[in-house]
């Protein structure tokens, strides 16, 4: 305490250049040749169910760093205000994300009937060979234009939020004083109202209407928590890839060790809605319910389900349980990557026994799409973030964040 | 050799209170301890505490009911009484799961209460003790054991010099509030 009284340079800037923005590139490259090689060799389900895989996660990402910042508004945290700009980059590049899920969901209705289990030709009419009862059933929500509108209409709101709120920070470094500080909290807790009831409606419709005769209530938070904490998990890696480059003097042991207790505590929150979910299932034991488990527990796709508990659950918890770990650079970044490629697989089992079911694969498509949309991440993200200053110099709880000790 | 065990400083103030630490330090006089009405970040590297045991009674309880719940429901429902539910098998494991949670959070939330009760002799029907009364009202007090530092008026001056509002010289180590 008074101990020590460093200065920083609360202006300083990210410089976009060098190797991060080679490397980003080529990975973008790496992308488009895969999507293009998935598309010409004939796997164009399987490449659009990659691609709807990964900008889904996009804008995930993207989307967990707005709701980052908006609780730390309301909460009115001390502690995180030094690397506020870190998710504030995430979610300026929501805006860009939520087309690219927006093209490629509409591309993969339209083109490829992604949705074939709820879009088909004259499955809403009784008297065609293709008439499902379930689905007509559903059909006054689950129809190509409601769809679509919900779609847009949602990630439209969560854009608004995405421009308003790094804004009012600009504005706050411009102009000082508590102002914008407080207009930031009045809208983070609109958007968290909205957010909170609009993404599992957003997980329903984008993921779990791909298996449209299966529905579970708890789909909509188990979605949310893989975003969630994949989202602290990329804020984490930023911060000490950043670090790591000679920023962010300001930001130490006991700032990674709370976004390292928020990775531990959420990949647990993940567990405990995955197994609710799963539970509830295996119990009652009804039919309609079981049909998702039980194409899961096909062989095809069974190890990949117990190695998804075990890379999202049993590694987290054992390697981030002590104090230590959570402040040791190298093991969080460890633990978050893991992360990052455990909720690929998550998504994955989410996603491909409801589309390309037995025609899945793990090859050249799966990781240079992964690869692709990293590149693209990375590139928005820090492109936005070379914009402004690495710190909010004017925010009001700054000099409490660089003096926090836990 | 005089009976005086303790020599107390109080502050009023903790930046104070934290700069006589560093005045006694830096005189090699060794601290008993410091009492605070509230805590004070970064007290615990200044006075050497070491980090506390308690994560790892946490874990020890914790799994200590992991496997207390998992053994109880194992010999209920698959040795001692099995009972067709569902045409699920005996032993089936998922259910198992909740009742493992809860014991384990169970155990390890009682096992933490019971291990800072006895760590600190809190027990029911005991009086707490404390070196002086005003360290939980208002006082921010840095207690030096008097017989391990012989120099009764150095120690006087530097705590008189870091700013303390009263010496207090103590025969008794604890006072009750009985």
């Amino acid at each position: 305490m008074g101990a020590h009284h460093h200065t920083y340079n609360f202006s300083e800037q990210y410089e976009f250049s060098g190797k991060a923005k080679t490397y980003s590139l080529i990975a973008i490259v790496i992308g488009i040749a895969a999507i293009a090689f998935g598309f010409l060799t004939g796997h164009a389900e399987r490449t659009f169910a990659n691609l709807l895989l990964m900008s889904y996660y996009f804008t995930c990402i993207c989307a967990a760093g707005l709701f980052f910042i908006a609780v730390q508004f309301v909460a009115q945290a001390g502690w995180s205000a030094g690397l506020i700009r870190i998710p504030q980059a995430f979610a300026k590049v929501l805006p860009i994300a939520s087309i690219i899920l927006v093209v490629v969901v509409a591309a993969g209705l339209f083109s490829h009937n992604l949705y074939h289990h709820w879009n088909h030709e004259g499955i809403t009419d009784p008297t065609s060979p293709n008439y499902d009862a379930l689905i007509a059933g559903k059909a006054g929500y689950l129809n190509v234009p409601f769809f679509l509108t919900r779609l847009v209409f949602f990630l439209a709101l969560y854009c608004i939020f995405a421009v308003l709120l790094p804004k009012l920070s600009n504005n706050e470094d411009l102009e000082g004083g508590l102002n914008s500080y407080k207009k930031s909290i009045k809208y983070s807790a609109i958007f968290l109202v909205i957010f909170g009831f609009t993404t599992p409606i957003w997980a329903f419709d984008v993921i779990m209407s791909l298996e449209a005769h299966w529905f579970s209530t708890m789909f909509g938070w188990y979605n949310f928590a893989a975003m969630w904490v994949t989202g602290l998990a990329t804020i984490a890696i930023t911060v000490i890839l950043l670090k790591k480059s000679g920023y962010l003097g300001w930001i130490n042991e006991n700032h990674l060790h709370d976004l390292g207790k928020f990775v531990f505590a959420f990949s647990i929150f993940w567990t405990y809605v995955w197994f609710a979910q799963f539970l509830l299932i295996y119990y009652a034991n009804i039919p309609e319910e079981t049909v998702y488990f039980y194409k899961r527990f096909e062989p095809e796709y069974l190890p990949w389900f117990w190695v998804n508990i075990v890379v999202n659950f049993v590694a987290p918890l054992l390697i981030l349980m002590t104090r230590d770990a959570k402040r040791k650079t190298n093991m969080l970044l460890f633990v978050c990557i893991v992360i990052i490629c455990g909720h690929w697989l998550d998504y994955y089992m989410m996603i491909m026994p409801g589309t390309v079911e037995s025609h899945r694969g793990f090859g050249i498509i799966e990781v240079g799409t992964f690869l692709g949309f990293v590149g693209l991440f990375t590139f928005f993200m820090l492109n936005a973030l070379s914009k402004a200053a690495l710190a909010p110099k004017n925010h009001p709880f700054l000099q409490e964040s660089v003096h926090h000790h836990i | 050799m005089s009976n005086i065990k303790y020599i107390l400083g109080h502050f009023e103030d903790p930046d104070d209170m934290m700069h006589g630490i560093d005045k006694l330090k830096e005189n090699n006089i060794s601290i008993y301890d410091a009492y605070t009405p509230m805590p004070i970040h970064g007290i615990e590297d200044k006075l050497g505490v070491k980090r506390s045991r308690l994560p790892i009674v946490a874990f020890i309880c914790g799994i200590t009911g992991t496997f207390t719940a998992f053994s109880m429901i194992y010999y209920m429902m698959v040795h001692d009484w099995p009972m067709n539910v569902g045409g699920k098998p005996a032993f089936a494991f998922p259910d198992f799961v909740p009742i493992m949670f809860e014991l384990t959070v169970l155990f390890c939330a009682y096992g933490m209460g019971i291990a800072f009760f006895f760590r600190t002799h809190l027990f029911p029907g005991r009086a707490p003790r404390v070196m002086d009364l005003r360290a939980t009202d208002d006082r921010f007090i840095i207690a030096v054991d008097a017989n391990e530092n012989a120099d009764h008026d150095r120690i006087n001056a530097l705590l008189k010099d870091a700013g303390a509002v009263e010496i207090k010289h103590n025969e008794r180590r604890y006072v009750s509030y009985e």
